[in-house]
């Protein structure tokens, strides 16, 4: 494992403890990435580079990752234009479906759904065109 | 461009003018047929009281043949049939979705079909909005795509309305048929038709596309969500696209209407639709079709909830701070002071001043056409994505653009001064730059010029504001060279499209 990919507060964990290989093995296993893949369309992916997938590693961290974590994380590394088509306040802005693998958000408990491995975020910009 | 009146020009003028009587007299030929066709053909311009639709006792020999394909399925049979044929579909949008949910809806032996317009045949609709023809171009959506289904099958009833879709009439027109297809390119029309559906207690069919996606969902039918239920606040109408201004693939459409249709069929017939509390998801460039589980109606819906607080259609145009049509809003967010109109711009290149001209549509649509002068190009989206790159970009621009000058100038200089005239004006002055003057050819950029154009005048009019802006923040953070001469910043009114309307007719229009 690389350990630049772990987070700041793993980085910081390190630093001050100082603690031997093994034990730092165990440390950075507590707090490993989480692979997630995030997925746009509808239009939404205009906003991150017209790039449609993205297989991720969130940064491992000591608390779960919760929906409304992930939002701050994309609005920060993938989103490179106009966040305020994407974020309103804490949540997506009004017109974008939000699936968690293939099901309605509203449906796994939105912005409290905790992620785990593997699991497929979609962020669908709804269509108005015909 | 001035207009020369050349043999060829003119007798490629005269053949689109022989094109153009041609066209009109196919239309005029359509319009007295269509006056002696029964009431049928005859465009209806507000909510009008139809018969009831009388149940169908049972199939004729005709019937039998021409739906046998589909009456030996179990699934549908004949009693499938004759449900279908007491079922009137109301169709929002004689567009590219329209057009498929239509074709099929006729083919299939439908009841009555009614379709519902406001807008006329334009050349650039055909590429997906199959039912239209050439030789109908200016004619009544809803007429023309009435005309098409009733050669294919005259057994079906057809109400055309040439009206647009309103709080006013929506009710009356959507209480008399059983099925509605959302078919419309439109945020507000698409609320509006969600609560007229919710409050007369119709499922509506709801398809969308855009460049190579498409969207189908079955709302309020079933248990299943509204549209409200799913989007309770309308999208910021910045983020919204239409066909017009982002493109689409003209089968998109085609495959989603052709599924609204389906949909209507299975529940017009009884099968039950597939798609209450299920959007489908088609990618056309990834060629995958995904259909996901939404959300059940929602218990606190302002339209279908427990406690509705909308009990009448209210102002959606309003309500979603955009029109009801996909037609081109003509923004106005830049200062006249700094725009000029087409026939300006056309008199500055005429006099041949120096300017920059700053191309801001995307790369693609610079292979379609450009303006008769050379120019920068930089996508607007490069404006949204990292401003300072842009500016940086255009000062280049500027920078190169007076240097061009600055040597041709010089070219100018040598070969004037050789009878001296140059000479003695520049000795006048005072200094070395010339005043600009009826007759000089160059004129030196004392105010760098820059002349933003885009499609049809709006981003050229946002680009100028950030422009502006952003030279300003820099100035005022020290972070632009104080000697940096003021750049005059304008914008070309109507863009290529008011070039192509007032200044050159050949200028191709997209």
């Amino acid at each position: 494992m690389d350990s630049n990919k772990f987070t700041s507060a793993g980085a910081a964990h390190q630093n001050t403890t100082r603690q031997s290989n093994v034990d730092l093995k165990l440390k950075l296993n507590k707090f490993k990435m989480l692979p997630v893949t995030v997925e746009f369309s509808g239009g939404a992916e205009l906003l991150c580079g017209n790039v449609k997938k993205h297989d991720v590693d969130l940064p491992g961290q000591q608390n779960k990752w919760q929906i409304r974590n992930l939002l701050v994380w994309i609005k920060d590394n993938l989103i490179q234009e106009r966040p305020e088509l994407f974020l309103l306040g804490d949540t997506v802005r009004p017109g974008i479906l939000v699936l968690i693998n293939d099901a309605d958000w509203e449906l796994m408990g939105e912005l409290d759904y905790e992620l785990q491995e593997k699991d497929r975020i979609v962020f669908i910009s709804t269509l108005h065109g015909g | 461009m001035e207009e020369s009146f050349s043999i060829e020009k003119l007798q490629e003028k005269l053949k689109e003018k022989i094109k153009e009587v041609e066209r009109l007299k196919h239309l005029l030929k359509d319009l007295k047929e269509s006056s002696c066709e029964p009431d049928l053909l005859r465009p209806k311009t507000e909510c009008c009281r139809l018969q009831n639709l009388g149940p169908v006792a049972n199939l004729t020999k005709g019937d039998i043949e021409r739906y046998s394909r589909q009456l030996i399925l179990p699934e549908f049979g004949v009693k499938g049939q004759v449900k279908l044929q007491s079922t009137s579909v109301l169709i929002v949008g004689a567009g590219g979705l329209g057009c498929p949910a239509a074709v099929y809806l006729a083919a299939a032996g439908i009841g009555r079909l009614g379709v519902v317009d406001y807008d006329e045949v334009e050349l650039s609709n055909l590429h997906r909005q199959i039912l239209h023809t050439s030789d109908r171009v200016g004619l009544s959506k809803s007429l023309s795509i009435v005309r098409s289904c009733y050669r294919l099958n005259s057994n079906v009833e057809y109400v055309p309305y040439h009206l647009q879709l309103s709080s006013e009439n929506a009710l009356g027109i959507i209480k008399q048929y059983d099925i509605v297809l959302d078919a419309t390119d439109n945020v507000a029309t698409r609320y509006l038709l969600n609560d007229a559906c919710v409050l007369a207690q119709k499922p509506l069919v709801s398809g969308s596309a855009l460049r190579f996606e498409g969207q189908l969902t079955v709302y309020n039918n079933n248990g299943g969500p509204c549209y409200r239920c799913l989007f309770p606040q309308p999208p910021p109408p910045e983020s919204v696209t239409n066909c017009s201004e982002g493109g689409v693939i003209g089968v998109v459409p085609g495959i989603i209407g052709s599924m609204q249709a389906l949909e209507a069929i299975k529940i017009a017939s009884g099968i039950g639709s597939s798609y209450n509390q299920r959007m489908l998801l088609f990618d056309a460039l990834d060629g995958t079709f995904r259909s996901v589980k939404l959300r059940p109606r929602s218990p606190a819906c302002i339209v279908c909830g427990n406690d509705p607080s909308i009990t009448q259609l209210v102002d959606y145009v309003q309500f979603c701070g955009s029109a009801a049509s996909d037609k081109d809003q003509e923004l106005s967010v830049l200062d006249q002071q700094f725009r000029i109109n087409v026939k300006e711009y056309q008199a500055m290149l005429s006099r041949r001043e120096p300017h920059l001209l700053l191309d801001v549509r995307p790369e693609v649509e610079m292979d379609i056409c450009q303006l008769p002068h050379s120019s920068l190009n930089i996508p607007f989206a490069t404006f949204n994505r990292d401003i300072s790159k842009a500016t940086r970009q255009v000062l280049q621009g500027i920078k190169d653009l007076a240097r061009e000058n600055q040597d041709s100038q010089h070219q100018q200089e040598n070969s004037k001064s050789i009878d001296g005239t140059f000479m003695q004006l520049s000795h006048e002055e005072g200094n070395h730059r010339k005043k600009p003057s009826e007759n000089d050819k160059f004129i030196p950029i004392d105010t760098p010029a820059v002349v933003c154009v885009c499609r049809r005048g709006n981003d050229s009019q946002v680009v100028v504001k950030k422009l502006q802006e952003e030279l300003k923040m820099q100035l005022s953070q020290g972070e632009l060279d104080r000697n940096q001469p003021d750049i005059k910043f304008v914008d070309i009114k109507g863009g290529l499209h008011a070039w192509a309307r007032h200044v050159d007719s050949q200028f191709p229009i997209y």
